[in-house]
């Protein structure tokens, strides 16, 4: 139950939302990220754009190089689509385990970003895949790299009339790649999410979901294995988050572990 | 008695309503004019109330009343209906608990309610609750039992300045178990947490009052598992209103494993609100006050100690034990730990001499009760897991050396029950075979060849076992009532036979999963001799079922069903006076079968509906026979019964991240004679869950200020489908002699077993891979504690 | 705000509050109490319905999102008095106990038979990642979507 009034808006257009998000307000995609949180009223818009209903938010396509998905895709359509494991397996692989089967149905790959939980699949996966989000605000399209979009805990380079509409990854058919995950018992979200590219040269992207309260590209892992060492220590000079499931020194040795995994998984 | 139904998996009668979406759960009641309540909480979990302010609230469209600790402060708080003393005869120290914190009184736990909002919405209830000021003065609080009782911690009830509500000693003198410890060639010692379990029912609780000022009665619909109970205690003892003017209904109800039995201070309010605005009142618990408000189970501190001879055989044990009752004393609290606790420590072993010290605390938490085996769990994990640590500890073979302790076999006819150095006598056991069975589904010999092989990759293999006896059939009146219950224990049932030969069965058991429309119906059908589709089953309303103790303690078969059983008897009984006129004949000359009174030797006979016509249309009948079909009985039960059975998991362990998977889950389970075969089955799969999910998921995290900090399904991790393996079950039938059907109770057997099974089986993994020196890993086995047990 | 759509076949036009999810509205408004209410954090899929085909919790969606779409609830699923394979898969394998986490099971098994329909026990166990059961253990309730696959009239 949603105890406080809000004023719901549809958007019908790109332009239409943007224009509403100038008005103040939030986007409102799948739900699946913001609506348990009004619930818990750990987040209170007083009006929603429904961005749910843009068409031209639940396009896959190629375009060019790039594989270009949605912003509101939903993880099941991206966890079925044929073009995304074609060019990006990884995020076919990592999208069929976010949530479950009902939030796989409805949760969109950009709600989740635009959320930034620090636990999310999508983070890691979008970092190591060298993505870039795309924005739409008042001033018109922006491209963001993955690795400047998330700033903090639950914080993001989105400005607030700014609306994501579009996922951009250069296609990647001939690198290897994976996503794995230690999953939170409870909620299922990422203790340690760790995705792992490798492409075709033997250069390798690591990130992580989970490990920190802001998602990264571990640099200092990539150095390690691009100077050519076989393995690396995960997480160099990240603080690391504690919880009840695992304190920093637990989850640091799980990072260890998946970034050890993930790597034989894709040599 | 034709056995056509008992015995049969029959499909359940109840599921049509369920499977459609037609079950009618409290929160699906709406009642014309309803109101809706929510409550005004304390944020802390021990604060001072300085002073409440209601005015902006109460200006809020839609409120309709808001009610503090002042207008309340007539009510009775709930009671508790278990009374146990100290050891030195000081009386149980029973705090009120208060129906609202009033203004200069202090909450005792987060939760503890303040105010009650009652609105047109539940949205607007909910809205004007954050509109109710309350100004508080918050002080240390305290959430661990053990921290309890440390010198200067925060008191509970300043009046009890130990933070005690009572100690207990049983058993054996404790110096004759001193002395036996003392005389043992080996003694293993082993302290532990049983960690603190939410129940987590499905349903939320729910209440309706309605107050019909024109009839001048009361209507309470409620979420619970004895719908009289809750009518005797809230009418006798908190809201002093006439009991023959309050109908208590439990509708359909989403699950109970004990967090339904108790009454509930909400369930008192809105009853009382309704009288006051005489229109219906609703509250409906969301699942974050279910967290934070039902009664929780489990939480034991404990330190054992059992001693062996040179050749294995169990000399004596030794418990210190501290239990969290919470800051109340709910309803079956101190039952808990001590007479459904203490007394199960024999287990089925021939130990001979047993002896437990029991101090029972408050704490600033929720009130801990009765949850899915209530205390038979917490002494099957003591015993379970002491045993298989002891076999480790001495080089043995853990089921080895369970064989050779074991109690011999005795049935209860024959052979005399098994009186325990704990109190109790159990009624009828045979304990080797159901292990004997365990292994052999195992095929322990080829599962240890495996586990050698295993040590050397990245999953170390392990299997645990427990035995268990329990004691179920809840309860024989004059005993509890001895131990200090202050209520009767027995069940009632009425058998109405309709004119027309259709039976109408009214038991106060109370079906919530059970699937009694279906048991009870084999059960009376094939006494009858007459279709299931010609019998009801009625319960769960005060108004048409007599009186009814209700559904706990794994009772309801075991005594609701003999007191349905008594019913029948008296219906066949003068059935046959009035067959014998029909016929013409001597009573002694008929038998009954296959629903028809029939003349020995002869094809003369009467039906079952004809004889029930007669007794409605007595034209030609029996001088001095009164009309009618329709019999009511009271069933008091000689003893507990006492099921048993053997349980064996077997996990992997991941030797670098500590992650358990449970490979398999054997319970073979000896519940006496066997209804149904499906719902016992069941039964026992729902239990297994439970325990393995208080093994390896569940579990209550307070922070330093008594805060649980996982109350929601996002933190406290309930075990999925994923999570768990398809069962591998198997039943042992020794019948109970002492009970007209011979069962003994399948509904806790399942939570009471598995959980030492698994923590064994993951002990077990750790010592194969060479981790010797690990005693214990605390509840719920994470992987990160698993991890660190390997890393240590 | 006024929503049209179609719920269990029947076309309905309501007045819903914004904030309005789409499991209130079912149970308050239209009275299908079917979809229960058991947890406020989205994880427990008791309140699973279906959307234009798909299973959706309906305690993250609000009524507003439903505008114009096709519902079905677990009142629906029935064709007339024929119940649908997986309400007899959960009588036949005693797939039910309380019945309150039973129709969101079902509506989401009947989601998995639609794109899976000879799924793994696997499969089976991980499609219900998301609905939690207090009762059974989830041992028969896997058994009733094995039972109900095997005599589904024709895969979707």
């Amino acid at each position: 139950m949603i105890t406080y009034p809000f004023q719901y808006k549809r958007a019908d257009s790109v332009a239409d939302a943007v224009a509403m998000l100038g008005e103040g307000g939030k986007a409102l995609s799948g739900g699946h990220s913001l609506i348990p949180s009004m619930k818990l009223r750990l987040n209170a818009p007083d009006t929603l754009v429904d961005v749910g209903r843009i068409a031209e938010l639940k396009t896959i396509t190629v375009d060019g190089n790039d594989l270009v998905i949605g912003a509101g895709a939903t993880h099941g359509q991206i966890a079925s689509s044929s073009v995304v494991k074609q060019h990006v397996p990884m995020f076919a692989e990592g999208a069929a385990h976010i949530g479950d089967p009902s939030v796989r149905n409805r949760g969109t790959i950009g709600g989740s970003l635009a959320h930034a939980d620090p636990s999310a699949d999508w983070p890691a996966m979008v970092l190591a895949a060298d993505a870039t989000i795309v924005v739409q605000g008042a001033n018109g399209s922006r491209s963001i790299a993955a690795s400047d979009f998330f700033t903090g805990l639950f914080s993001t380079a989105l400005e607030d009339d700014e609306l994501i509409t579009a996922i951009r990854v250069s296609s990647q058919a001939d690198a290897k790649m994976t996503y794995q995950k230690f999953a939170q018992p409870a909620s299922r979200y990422a203790l340690v999410g760790c995705a792992v590219v490798k492409s075709a040269d033997g250069s390798v992207r690591v990130a992580f979901s989970g490990v920190s309260d802001t998602p990264f590209r571990d640099s200092a892992a990539e150095s390690q294995l691009n100077g050519g060492a076989s393995s690396a220590n995960a997480a160099s000079g990240q603080s690391i988050m504690s919880d009840h499931f695992a304190t920093e020194e637990y989850r640091r040795h799980l990072a260890n572990v998946y970034l050890k995994r993930a790597l034989a998984a894709v040599a | 008695m034709s056995n056509k139904f008992i015995g049969q998996s029959i499909k359940r009668v109840e599921d049509k309503r369920f499977i459609t979406g037609k079950g009618r759960y409290t929160d699906d009641i709406k009642l014309p004019g309803m109101l809706h309540a929510h409550f005004v909480r304390s944020p802390y979990a021990h604060a001072r109330v300085v002073s409440i302010d209601t005015a902006e609230a109460l200006a809020i469209p839609g409120v309709v009343a808001v009610y503090t600790g002042d207008d309340v402060a007539a009510i009775n708080g709930v009671p508790c209906g278990w009374q146990v003393n100290f050891r030195n005869g000081e009386t149980m120290r029973e705090p009120k608990h208060p129906m609202l914190i009033a203004t200069g009184d202090t909450a005792k736990h987060a939760g503890d309610p303040v105010a009650v909002v009652i609105a047109e919405t539940k949205e607007i209830a909910i809205d004007a609750a954050e509109a109710v000021l309350v100004e508080w003065d918050e002080l240390p609080a305290i959430a661990s039992p053990a921290d309890a009782l440390k010198d200067g911690a925060p008191l509970v009830h300043s009046q009890f300045p130990d933070n005690k509500a009572f100690d207990w000693s049983f058993g054996n003198p404790v110096e004759e178990v001193d002395a036996a410890i003392e005389a043992s060639a080996h003694v293993t010692t082993l302290e532990f947490v049983n960690q603190r379990v939410v129940p987590n029912a499905m349903e939320p609780r729910a209440y309706i009052g309605h107050y019909d000022a024109v009839a001048d009665k009361y209507t309470l619909y409620t979420s619970t598992q004895n719908p009289h109970l809750i009518r005797l205690l809230m009418c006798a003892f908190v809201l002093g209103i006439p009991e023959h003017r309050v109908r208590v209904v439990g509708p359909d109800v989403g699950g109970g494993f004990g967090s339904k039995i108790y009454h509930y201070t909400e369930e008192a309010l809105v009853t009382w609100a309704s009288k006051q605005l005489e229109l219906p009142v609703k509250w409906t618990s969301d699942r974050s006050e279910a967290f934070l408000l039902d009664a929780h189970g489990r939480d034991h501190v404990t330190k054992a100690e059992m001693g062996f001879d040179a050749d294995g055989n169990i000399m004596g044990l030794r418990i210190k034990t501290i239990a969290n009752m919470g800051a109340y004393l709910s309803t079956f609290a101190p039952a808990v730990p001590t007479y459904l606790h203490g007394t199960l420590l024999q287990g089925l072993y021939t130990t001979p001499k047993i002896n437990i010290d029991m101090t029972c605390v408050f704490t600033h938490t929720v009130a801990v009760d009765a949850y899915r085996g209530a205390g038979r769990p917490e002494a099957t994990y003591l015993l379970e897991r002491i045993i298989e640590l002891a076999a480790h500890e001495m080089g043995k073979d853990p089921a080895q050396l369970r064989f050779q302790n074991f109690i011999p076999p005795f049935d209860g006819v024959t052979q005399p029950g098994y009186q325990t150095q704990v109190a109790l006598q159990y009624d009828s056991g045979n304990y080797a075979p159901v292990l004997q069975k365990g292994l052999d589904l195992l095929g322990y010999d080829d599962f240890r060849q495996a586990q050698k092989q295993a040590a050397n990759s990245n999953k170390l293999l392990g299997v645990g076992f427990s035995t268990y006896v329990e004691a179920c059939g809840i309860a024989p009146s004059a005993v509890v009532g001895a131990l200090g219950a202050r209520a009767g224990l027995y069940e009632s049932a009425q058998v109405r036979v309709q004119p027309t030969g259709k039976v109408s069965v009214f038991t106060g058991s109370h079906s919530h999963g059970q699937g009694h429309e279906t048991t009870f119906v084999q059960v009376v059908a094939d006494k009858l001799g007459i279709a299931m589709e010609d019998v009801e089953l009625v319960h769960g309303d005060s108004d048409t079922v007599a009186f009814g103790m209700g559904t706990y303690g794994s009772r309801s078969l075991a005594v609701g069903g003999s007191a349905i059983m008594k019913s029948i008897d008296k219906v066949l009984e003068k059935g046959a006076k009035i067959a014998a006129h029909k016929l013409e004949c001597a009573e002694g000359d008929l038998e009954y079968g296959e629903g028809k009174w029939t003349v020995k030797g002869t094809d003369k006979s009467i039906g079952f509906g004809d004889v029930a016509l007669t007794a409605y249309v007595p034209h030609v009948y029996p001088a001095g026979l009164e009309p009618g079909l329709d019999f009511s009985s009271f069933y008091d039960p000689a003893n507990f019964t006492y099921p048993f059975g053997c349980h064996i998991a077997v996990v992997e362990v991941d030797k670098e991240t500590g992650k358990v998977d449970l490979k398999r889950m054997i319970a073979v389970d000896d519940v006496g004679n066997i209804i149904n075969p499906m719902i016992v089955e069941g039964q026992i799969h729902g239990g297994l869950a439970q325990g393995i999910g208080q093994a390896l998921f569940e579990g209550t995290i307070y922070d330093e200020n008594a805060q649980l900090t996982n109350g929601s399904y996002m933190d406290y991790v309930m075990p999925r489908a994923d999570d768990l393996p398809m069962f591998e079950t198997a039943n042992q039938i020794t019948p109970c002699p002492h009970n007209p059907l011979g069962v003994k109770g399948a509904g806790e057997a399942g939570a009471i077993g598995s959980t030492p099974a698994v923590v064994n089986a993951v002990l077990d993994a750790l010592w194969s891979g060479g981790h010797n020196d690990v005693k214990d890993i605390l509840m719920p086995l994470t992987s990160e504690r698993v991890w660190r047990a390997m890393n240590n | 705000m006024q929503i049209n759509l179609t719920v269990n076949g029947k076309a309905r036009a309501s007045e819903v509050e914004d904030r309005t999810l789409l499991v209130y509205y079912l149970r308050e408004q239209l009275g299908l109490t079917g979809a229960h209410v058991a947890c406020d954090t989205s994880s427990c899929g008791a309140c699973t319905v279906h959307v234009d085909g798909v299973a959706v919790k309906s305690c993250t969606l609000l009524a507003a999102q439903a505008d114009g779409c096709q519902v079905t609830t677990i009142e629906g699923l029935a064709s007339g008095n024929d119940l649908h394979p997986l309400q007899q898969g959960f009588k036949e394998c005693h797939g039910l106990q309380c019945g309150f986490c039973t129709p969101g099971m079902i509506m989401t098994a009947a989601d998995l038979l639609n794109t899976n329909p000879h799924p793994s026990e696997t499969e089976i166990r991980v499609a219900l990642e998301g609905n939690i059961c207090r009762c059974t253990g989830y041992h028969n309730i896997v058994k009733a979507i094995q039972w109900a696959a095997e005599h589904q009239a024709v895969p979707a």
